[in-house]
Order: structure tokens, then sequence, then C-alpha cells
């Protein structure tokens, strides 16, 4: 059964177009690689599923209840819009960490407001902090890092910072869990620590949404893959299918770029 | 005589101090709020405090404070301030929190831009409110942006105060030169107006401490 459902999406910025008709599903427990060359609009849409950009056209749908219609300002009010970013989880290039809380501060920030939020909060509110450390300590040694919780940011390396990011991206148990080129930060040493990391959330059903260069990892961590350009999707299919033997041409030349990748 | 001229600079000193403090508390939160109005995305509110700004800060305080404490008096039957010292500190304290406003507003901005637009993405993912992501993440971001910038402007603000003099609010420099022109039985007394440095010097220098303490107490993240 099909977890998100993304029907024609496009987005202009200014005069320029920079997603057209994009369409798309992906099936709960299945890992998406998004590729493409710089430019080619794939992190907007990754940033529009987010609703950090407003698609000025297309649906958005999670588990089959329509989160946003460009049509309809209904489903646009700021307020829903926050809780509709929950089904969603964000991982960023530059990991985007709050610099002034540790690392398993980080990860129990959000949940702890939204508790604060609450009804209950108030009588137990030990209780539901108490469980939002634990749960917090469980994903950062799950990440490699429980002997990091008490570091700030800047006391980490790249790959513990985007651990910690994802981290605190699962503490709030997202549907489906984007990444935006996850490693260009990183340096090949760290690369291959924060891709394991990825690689075991794939293994554990996570649905995910990846914007990468590592076209390696792409076809064998992912279930399926879309190719972009110029804003729209030249390819999508299978993730070995479409990058050991793609059909379209555009994607040949993409892809023959990475040969000693692959 | 020295306990004599110690104590009329110590009043003068007391004055100073509270025309700096009422300030301070006044003017650090409406800067925040004039920011706020500064980098609004509605445009006319926009204009119209970047104006307000730029007619504050282009023009001198000392004029702003004469207009302030004069010209509602000439307006209205009467002055609004009331009469003696307790009007005089009350005109001086609306004309340098405003004054003040303007500039910290401009100090703040330059805070709050400078913090990555990602911490406020990041916020927002984790599904966070605006208000929250102020308070929670970017606010002291931007306070350990501006607490030399700041420290500039307080510091300024103190000897600043000794413009208030212009409308004879009593303060340290006014208590001083009292003693050239003729008070409390002394006249000619030059050393008087000279020895007020050193109550700026020492406040100035715990200020200057105080700034370095945050500094420093800010220096566990980056």
């Amino acid at each position: 059964m099909a977890i998100l459902d993304v029907q024609h999406i496009e987005k202009h910025f200014g005069a320029t177009q920079v997603l057209r008709d994009i369409s798309f599903s992906l099936d709960e427990g299945n890992a998406l690689a998004i590729i493409g060359s710089s430019g080619s609009g794939k992190t907007t849409l990754l940033r529009c599923l987010n609703f950090l950009e407003t698609p000025d056209k297309g649906t958005i749908s999670v588990r089959n209840e329509l989160l946003f219609d460009a049509a309809d300002p209904a489903t646009q009010s700021e307020k829903d819009i926050r809780k509709k970013r929950l089904h969603f989880g964000m991982v960023f290039q530059s990991f985007n960490l709050f610099p002034q809380y540790t690392a398993l501060q980080n990860v129990m920030l959000a949940r702890q407001l939204l508790a604060k939020e609450q009804p209950e909060f108030k009588q137990n509110k030990k209780h539901m902090f108490a469980e939002i450390e634990d749960h917090a300590r469980v994903l950062l040694s799950q990440m490699g890092l429980a002997d990091r919780a008490g570091h700030y940011p800047h006391q980490l390396s790249g790959g513990q910072q985007q651990r910690v990011a994802i981290a605190r991206a699962l503490a709030m148990q997202p549907d489906i869990l984007c990444f935006d080129e996850p490693t260009s930060a990183l340096d090949p040493e760290l690369t291959g620590e924060v891709l394991k990391v990825i690689r075991a959330l794939a293994e554990q059903k996570t649905t995910m949404v990846i914007v990468t260069h590592e076209m390696s990892f792409a076809r064998d961590v992912a279930d399926q893959v879309i190719f972009m350009d110029g804003g729209v999707i030249v390819e999508q299919g299978d993730a070995r299918q479409v990058i050991e033997h793609p059909q379209q041409e555009r994607t040949r030349q993409f892809l023959s770029r990475y040969e000693g990748d692959r | 005589m020295f306990l004599t001229v110690l104590g009329a600079l110590n009043a003068g000193f007391l004055q100073t101090f509270k025309l700096f403090a009422v300030t301070l508390i006044g003017a650090l939160p409406l800067g925040l709020i004039v920011s706020f109005g500064s980098m609004s995305r509605f445009t006319p509110l926009r204009w119209l405090t970047r104006a307000v700004v730029w007619i504050i800060r282009g023009t001198p305080l000392m004029l702003q404070l004469i207009i302030i404490y004069y010209i509602p008096g000439r307006v209205m039957s009467a002055s609004p301030w009331g009469s003696g010292e307790s009007g005089r500190f009350l005109a001086s304290c609306i004309a340098f929190i405003i004054n003040y406003a303007c500039y910290f507003s401009e100090i703040y901005r330059g805070g709050i831009q400078g913090v990555p637009a990602g911490q406020q993405e990041a916020g927002l993912v984790l599904g966070m409110t605006k208000t929250q992501i102020f308070f929670k993440v970017t606010l002291l971001q931007m306070i350990k942006r501006i607490v030399p910038p700041m420290s500039n402007e307080i510091i300024t603000l103190v000897k600043d105060t000794s413009i208030a003099r212009i409308i004879s609010f009593q303060e340290v420099i006014w208590a001083g030169y009292a003693f050239l022109k003729g008070s409390h039985g002394y006249s000619g007394l030059i050393w008087p107006l000279f020895f007020t440095m050193v109550y700026y010097l020492a406040f100035t220098g715990v200020l200057t401490l105080l700034f370095s303490w945050v500094e420093r107490k800010l220096d566990y993240f980056r």
C-alpha cells in the first residue's frame, strides 16, 4: 500500500519553473532515492514534502489522507501545516543541529515542547520527560553515539553531527524520513559511517526518501529510484533496474559520470 | 570640602545611574519590538519602522530630549512631565528609551538575521511553532552574537546620560559643574567636574567585567 502519494506537483521561483508535473508514490517500508544533477529540483521537491516550500500546484497525501492541495487553501493553514510536517522527518545536508544544546537535548527538544502541549502534561510531567529521554538515549545508541549524548555539536565530527540529526528526526517518529544529500558535506571517511546508519534503517524497513549523489548506495539501499532533470522526472522505477539499465538517453548520460562508482 | 563634594557627586551619580538603568530596562525589550517591525513582511510597517529609526538615529539625542521635554507643554496647556527633577527625569527616560531602542533594534536585527536559516528550518520540520523556535533556538544564538556590539552601545549610554544636563537633569556632571558656578558654599572649584570621570571609569569598568563574564558564559557553544 502506498504510504506517500504525490500528484502533479509544480513549483516556480519567480519566472523559473523548478518542478514540473511531479508524480510518484512510495510504499510503506520502502526507500526511494532521488538522483540527478545539481539544480534538477531534487532538493526543492524534498522541501515541498516538508512544507518548507509551498507547491504552486498538486497534492500530497500520506496514508490516503490529503495533507496538501495547492487548489484548496483550507489545507494550508499555518497551524495545520505544523502538525502535517510531523508526518515527515528531515535530515539536512548541513545537519542544522542546535548549537546551544547537547546531542541528547537536540534529540529531546521538539518532543518535550510537544509534550508540554498535552492536557495531561501537568500531572504527568516527570513520567513524560523520562520517557522522552529514554527514547532519545535509545536512538543515540542506535546511531552509535551513546557516549556522545552530553557533547555539544561543535565537539562532534561531521559524521557524528549528522547521526545526531538522524536521531533527532527519528525521535518524532515520522511516517517518512527524508534525507537531503546527507553526506555531501562530509569527507569520504565520515560518509561511510552515515551511510551505514541509513542502510541499517532501510533494513529495519524505515520508509525513506533520500536525495543523494552516492549512486552505488542508491542502487544497493533504495527500492525505487527517481532520476530528475530540469525539474521533471525523466525516469523512475526499480533502483537496480534504473541505475544499471537506464532506458532514457538523459539518464544514461548522467549515470555515465558515475561509472567508476558502480 | 572633599566630603561635601563627594556627597553632591554621589547624589548626582545616583541620578545618572537611575537614568541609565531605566533606559536599559525600557530600551532592551522595545528595541526587540522595533527590530521585528523593521523585519516585518508587511511592507508599510517595515517602511514606517525604518523611517522612524532613520529619524531617531539621524538627529542628535540632545534635540530629541529638548523636543520631548518642552514641546508637549507648548502644545498642551501644561507640561505633561510634572515639575522639578522628577519631571525632568521622566522626560529624559522617554527620550533615552526611544533613542536607544532604535540603536538596539539594528543590533538585534543583525543578530537575528545572522542566525543561519537552517536553524529555523530545522525547528519547523520538527513541528515547532515560530514562537518556540524564536525562544528555544534563535534567541540564545542571537544574544551570543550581539554581546560585543551591545556592550559598546551600553557603555556609550553610560556617558550619554550626561546629555540630560541640557534640560537641567541633575546627573553627575551637573553636580560637578555646580561647584564651578557656586554651590554648597563653594564656587570656582574646577576639580569636582573632572573628578566625575572617576565615577564613569569605575562604572564602565564594572560593565566591562560583566560583559566579558557574559561572553565567557556563552562560550560553551559555537
